[in-house]
């Protein structure tokens, strides 16, 4: 016990002195944080789209004014379409509007064409979300042109009326301020426990404490516990920061964010060891962590990539991904609250995933130095 | 002066080509990566499994689903019994969207009301659910289309769209691009923040320091082998991004080419000084994320840039992979011409010139 | 002896790392007394850092089997970390934690706790002199304090036995004399301690010496009964006419001398065994010069037992000999000082070397020895003062001026990742050699140090001689006027220490300067003047044989270099109590 004490108070007092403790368990958080609460988002926004008007007419007048009234677009005008077409190219255009030479005369018959949408499918969510807006205002004006002029507006229509739960602002930031709690603490769980350890061994520290009584459980649990404490801390202090500044609601239970946290970090110091273990050497280490936790736990989590539309290769690796499992549980507690058919099957998969890595660092993991 | 750097320059070749483990880490890991990556990163909504609750028992709401049925967006549908069990698949993530037809949903249409049709969707995941609403009213609007067509009235005009630069909007072609700009930054920052730490750590960075080697001899020996290599490594991506992946690349490839060169300066200037500012191979590692990290985020990689705040629009002018995405979009699938790459190809080279000069003169700082 | 009192036992053991194929330790069988300290020496890659793994349990070995104070390290390494302290090469010290902190971290491994626990502090920072620095971070010591911190960590808890992996390297001889006085005092309260060197007077120290070579045991027993050896064959040639360092390499050459070094003014020979004593005439050392009978030493009969030492003359001598421009001053210092904040690491340090000279740098740790030499060649700038070198400022025209000096660092610098061939290229290359300039030199220099059969192998994995030979193979391939060695044989075997130096006199002879720091004194013999730097001041200058003078006293009236050392320090000591 007193060993274990001894080691963990020394990794402690070395992990406070280190300044790249505090910016990747502080300051990276942080950044994150406020990018993904102010900068980055993925909600509804306005496109930027050039509006072509071959010929201008009250018409052509009244469409553009219902185009620039919208909330969807921000709209530039132009008499020729070549005048936009290099801003699409250069992206600073997502979709050309053409409003033809005979918009006018053409306009309330059936079956033309006198609107014509260019986007660009470089990028096709954006291409598909410009058209689908287009279509939606182009249907609303007419309406409002026939029922201005008293036409007849036919049958009856069916329309959608969407309830989004638990985000009902649709703000990207109540998903992703969660989210980037997993990336931080894979970071410091992965990475730096790799660091420190392969720091170790190459400045022969580690031949010094294996020759001592210490024994291989001790030595991992004391590495563990200021990693694994460091850990939580930098999440609370996300998910203060997220609350407070951010104002990102949550929903579910402090206790079961500490335990599924808990469980994540054990999986990420697993592999921090492991990898370690294995490379003894802090820039191969370093390399291995970004590409075997860091870069999967970005992409196969949901937290910014949606996995289900992924090939049924992609699908299943990401299964042997703890962050996935992690996202998953932390977007639900912060959104809906303790919903345990997501949070059980989720904690099982972390704990499956925890005692595996932990079986084979201890099997890898040797007392000499042969 | 110059056969000294070409020494420099062979060394630094040796250095990353003899070790396998690094030669694996930095040639061959980003193509295969990228390989992976460009499936993982599309953004359309697919095999999402959606669910239905119809408490109406008419033919209107029958046909509705019969079209979502025959639609390939939805492949996995599931049907609910009562409304209870809406709120469960919602909560256990079975289902990202419940789609609700009320009881009198076929009444109402026949007597000549409108209706409505509900749709719950999952705010856990809010970008998919917005474009899940994108696929179900583009169904509806069919649909309601057609009904007119039927009953003799005339539909309203038609907007014909045109999709340019991807008219399948295959979502791969427009994931290689930008993910072929962001593995070649990390590839260079890979190699060039950890040199000057790693030297220095190991203390032949004073031997080149008593060496007749100027700072600025030592700033090319060490940049332009760092760009050989990322070059060789975007090649490779780049052959099998064309080839494997069937990525067209329309504009000119000198273009590209020669914007990449001068990218890659940037990326390794900002590699070297951060490894100059580093006293140790571990801060610079750490250094290195917490500037890459958010540098990825706000570089219009996965989130567009025009929707971030004006003064984060301008943070993002100083970030060479923010450019490059935009070169690479307009080189591989727009034909861009030579003005839009020149745009974006000054500030990377301004970005160059300051990192680049700046590490040179933290090479002598930082001696002692 | 009777077997009941060994502490160590080794029977037949061999150690073969199978990844390299080296058989590292070969058949060994020894057996380790307690209250005495036992010598593990030998040249570099003897075995004698496996040896020391293999009795702490940290490897296994291949075949034969060891008993530690009664137990198997195989089967219960724990029951044998409880008994046996070790201190590695690297003393196993954490560099970002205090020296309290480090002791806390031990005492809390080997459980020592609460009142037995202070005590135990009391007693060996009282011991180890460190009680002033309990709060200063390790990595801010000097290499003598680390040492003994690394020491006072493994005896937290009094251990049966105490393994030390060269723990004098980098030391300088004010502290190795104290860590020898520490270790006699354990020794008394009957603790075994086994210390390994390589640096042979240390073996003299020892009750009982194991000397290894190539992994084979080739001497167990008294020290004394080996330097019998060579009794009468030892001798001191003084009073020399005309070049001593010439009088050396020609006197090498002749089949009766087995091993001779350079002494000050004089010259140490070792005659070989069986041949008859020459005369000084027949040494070429002129009508004048005297040889006398001088005790042996151990490291005499090391060399006889080696087969003697470098018998070649260096090719350096060939090249070109000039005695012109003898009085060229090539390396200038003027009131050099350096502060870092508010602490002066050297206050206002001059003096001149002139063209062909050795001149030395010595002094304990953390003086201002290495920043002397840093702002020599121009790594440090000075807070004032200057240095010239080769007549140019190294602040002023520094490509050029670093064009003319080679450096050899003092912890090994080259590209450990690199082959031997591609780090000589590489600086070949970068100080402008071409064409069949570059091939010549390399050519030259890889068979003048014998690297031709590592030439594809990687710096990293040569052993540590060679190490320190392709080292100093790179900072001489561009013929450089000016030579900067700091430390160059810290840690290195006698054999090739003589090697290096024969390469040294050599090069001196055609005109090259050298300046050179060095923790070993038998080392500091070779300099033509040195300076001894202590607390930041230079408190003594002249050639070897002056500062020596200057130490005679009646209670030593031959004093060596170390004597003089630890004189000169302590009599600057008093006079700065007085003012």
């Amino acid at each position: 016990m007193t060993r274990m004490v001894g080691l963990t108070r020394k990794e402690t007092l070395q992990v406070l002195r280190d300044p790249s403790t505090i910016m990747i368990a502080v300051i990276l958080p942080l950044l994150l944080l406020f990018l993904f609460g102010y900068g980055v988002t993925f909600d509804p926004r306005s496109f930027n789209v050039g509006l072509v008007i071959e010929q201008p007419t009250a018409e052509t007048g009244s469409f553009k004014a219902s185009l620039e009234n919208s909330r969807f677009f921000q709209v530039e005008t132009s008499h020729d379409r070549r005048f936009f077409e290099q801003d699409l190219v250069a992206g600073r255009l997502n979709g050309i509007i053409i409003l033809r030479e005979d918009f006018a005369r053409v306009v309330y018959r059936a079956d033309t064409a006198p609107i014509q949408v260019i986007v660009d499918g470089s990028d096709p969510n954006t291409a598909y979300l410009v058209n689908n807006y287009v279509q939606l205002l182009w249907a609303n004006w007419l309406e409002q042109v026939s029922i201005s002029s008293g036409q007849s507006r036919g049958p009856p229509l069916a329309s959608l009326e969407p309830q989004i739960w638990y985000n009902s602002q649709v703000s990207s930031k109540n998903y992703l301020v969660p989210g980037s709690v997993a990336i931080t603490l894979t970071m410091i769980g992965a990475l730096l426990t790799a660091l420190v350890v392969a720091r170790e061994w190459e400045r022969g520290t580690m031949e010094a404490l294996l020759a001592t009584p210490v024994g291989i459980t001790e030595l991992i649990i004391g590495k563990i516990i200021p990693y694994f404490l460091l850990g939580l801390g930098s999440m609370v202090l996300s998910v203060i920061t997220a609350i407070l500044v951010f104002d990102v609601p949550f929903r579910g239970s402090f206790l079961l964010l500490l335990l599924t946290s808990s469980v994540f970090m054990l999986c990420s110091l697993g592999q921090g060891l492991l990898i370690s273990t294995i490379t003894r050497n802090q820039l191969v280490a370093a390399q291995v962590s970004i590409l075997s936790a860091f870069l999967p736990a970005f992409y196969f989590s949901n937290f910014v990539f949606e996995i289900d539309s992924m090939p049924w290769a992609l699908r299943m690796i990401s299964y042997a991904v703890p962050a996935r499992y992690f996202v998953s549980s932390l977007q639900t507690l912060f959104l809906s609250g303790d919903i345990w058919s997501v949070i059980g099957p989720d904690l099982i998969g972390l704990g499956l995933f925890a005692v595996l890595i932990f079986a084979i660092t201890a099997r890898v993991t040797r007392t000499t130095l042969d | 002066m110059w056969h000294r750097i070409l020494a420099l320059i062979i060394k630094e070749l040796w250095t990353n080509a003899r070790d396998p483990k690094t030669r694996w880490v930095v040639l061959f890991s980003p193509p295969f990566l990228l390989l992976i990556y460009a499936f993982a990163i599309t953004q359309d909504v697919s095999n999402v499994p959606i669910a239905i609750y119809n408490q109406d028992m008419g033919v209107e709401s029958r046909e509705f689903i019969g079209r979502l049925e025959g639609s390939s967006t939805f492949s996995k549908i599931e049907y609910l019994q009562s409304s209870a069990e809406i709120i469960s698949t919602i909560e256990s993530k079975s289902a990202a969207m419940v789609i609700q037809f009320g009881p009198d949903f076929s009444r109402k249409l026949g007597a000549g009301d409108d209706v409505n049709i509900q749709i719950i969707l999952d705010g856990r995941r809010s970008n998919t659910a917005q474009i899940l609403i994108g696929y179900v009213s583009q169904i509806l609007e069919s649909y309601n289309r057609e009904r007119l067509a039927e009953r003799g009235f005339s539909a309203p005009t038609k907007i014909v769209s045109r999709i340019w630069f991807n008219p399948n909007l295959k979502p791969i072609w427009s994931a290689v691009p930008s993910l072929f700009a962001v593995m070649t930054a990390i590839v260079g920052f890979m190699i060039s923040a950890l040199t000057i730490a790693r030297e220095r750590e190991m203390g032949t960075f004073e031997q080149l320091l008593v060496s007749p080697l100027k700072p600025l001899e030592i700033l090319i020996g060490k940049t332009a082998p760092a760009l050989l290599i990322a070059i060789t490594s975007a090649t490779a991506m780049l052959v099998l991004g064309t080839l494997v992946l069937d990525v067209p690349v329309r504009g000119s490839l000198a273009l590209l080419y020669l914007s990449m060169i001068i990218y890659l300066a940037s990326i390794i200037g900002i590699g070297l000084f951060i490894s100059s500012l580093a006293a140790t191979q571990q801060q610079a590692i750490v250094g290195l994320f917490v500037y890459m990290v958010p540098a990825v985020l706000i570089s219009g990689y996965a989130t567009p840039v025009e929707n971030m705040p004006d003064f984060l629009q301008w943070v993002a002018e100083t970030n060479p992979i923010r450019h490059f995405i935009v070169i690479c979009k307009g080189v591989f699938l727009k034909d861009a011409p030579l003005s839009v790459v020149f745009q974006h190809s000054w500030p990377m080279a301004l970005i160059a010139v300051v990192t680049l000069s700046s590490g040179a003169w933290l090479f002598r700082r930082r001696v002692s | 002896m009777k077997h009941d009192t060994a502490l160590v036992t080794i029977s037949g053991v061999s150690k073969l790392f199978e990844n390299a194929n080296i058989l590292a330790i070969s058949d060994l069988t020894s057996q380790i007394r307690p209250g005495r300290v036992t010598g593990l020496v030998g040249p570099d890659g003897a075995g004698k850092t496996t040896l020391l793994r293999l009795i702490s349990g940290l490897l296994r070995p291949s075949e034969g089997k060891l008993e530690v104070c009664g137990f198997d390290p195989v089967k219960e390494p724990n029951s044998v970390h409880e008994v046996v302290a070790y201190m590695p090469q690297r003393f196993g010290l954490y560099d970002d934690l205090t020296v309290f902190e480090n002791l806390n971290l031990y005492a809390d491994l080997r459980s020592v706790t609460g009142p037995q626990r202070a005590a135990t502090f009391e007693r060996l920072l009282e011991f180890t002199g460190l009680k002033p620095f309990t709060k200063r971070l390790a990595g801010a010591l000097s290499g003598g304090m680390k040492q003994k911190l690394g020491i006072a960590c493994a005896l937290i808890e009094t251990p049966r036995l105490l393994l030390l992996d060269e723990p004098s390297v980098g030391v300088d001889p004010l502290s190795r004399r104290e860590l020898w006085q520490m270790v006699y005092e354990l020794v008394d309260q009957g603790i075994g301690v086994i210390w390994s060197t390589a640096y042979l007077d240390e073996a003299e120290r020892c009750a009982s010496v194991m000397l290894l070579n190539e992994g084979k045991l080739i001497y167990d027993g008294p020290p004394d009964a080996l330097t019998d050896r060579v009794q009468g064959r030892a001798f001191l040639l003084s009073n020399i006419e005309g070049d001593r360092r010439s009088v050396l390499a020609r006197t090498l050459e002749k089949t009766a001398i087995l091993d001779g070094v350079i002494q000050g003014r004089n010259i140490r020979i070792v005659t070989a065994k069986g041949a008859i004593t020459p005369l000084p005439s027949d040494l070429l050392a002129g009508e004048a010069a005297i040889m006398a009978s001088t005790p042996p030493r151990f490291e005499d009969a090391f060399m006889d037992l080696m087969g003697g030492g470098q018998k070649q003359p260096s090719p350096f001598l060939k090249l070109q000999s000039t005695n012109a421009h003898q009085n060229e001053i090539a390396v200038e210092a003027m009131g050099l000082t350096r502060r870092f904040g508010d602490f002066t690491a050297t206050d206002n340090i001059s003096f001149e070397v002139k063209r062909g000279e050795i001149y030395g740098l010595i002094g304990p740790n953390g003086a201002g020895k290495s920043t002397t030499f840093k702002m020599l060649c121009g790594l440090l700038k000075p807070s004032e003062g200057f240095a010239r070198v080769a007549g140019m400022d190294l602040q002023k025209a520094p490509s050029k001026a670093r064009a003319r000096l080679g450096y050899m660092a003092q912890k090994f610098s080259l590209y450990g990742d690199l082959s031997v061939s591609q780090n000589m290229d590489f600086f070949a290359g970068i100080y402008g050699l071409i064409g069949k300039k570059r091939r010549e030199a390399i050519e030259t220099l890889v068979s003048t140090f014998g690297l031709a059969s590592y030439l594809e192998t990687n710096a990293i994995m040569l052993p540590l001689g060679y190490k320190q030979r392709l080292a100093l193979a790179c900072a001489v391939l561009h013929e450089p006027d000016v030579l900067f060695l700091d430390e160059p044989t810290s840690g290195v075997d006698p054999l090739t220490r003589r090697e290096f130096w024969s390469h040294i006199n050599a090069m001196v002879g055609n005109g090259v300067t050298v300046v050179v720091t060095t923790h070993f004194l038998e080392e500091a013999e070779y300099c033509d003047r040195m300076a001894l730097i202590y607390r930041g001041r230079m408190i003594a200058a002249g050639a070897p044989d002056e500062l020596k003078a200057s130490a005679r006293s009646e209670d030593i009236p031959e004093p060596t270099l170390e004597d003089a050392f630890i004189a000169l320090v302590e009599k600057d000591d008093r006079q700065r109590e007085q003012t």
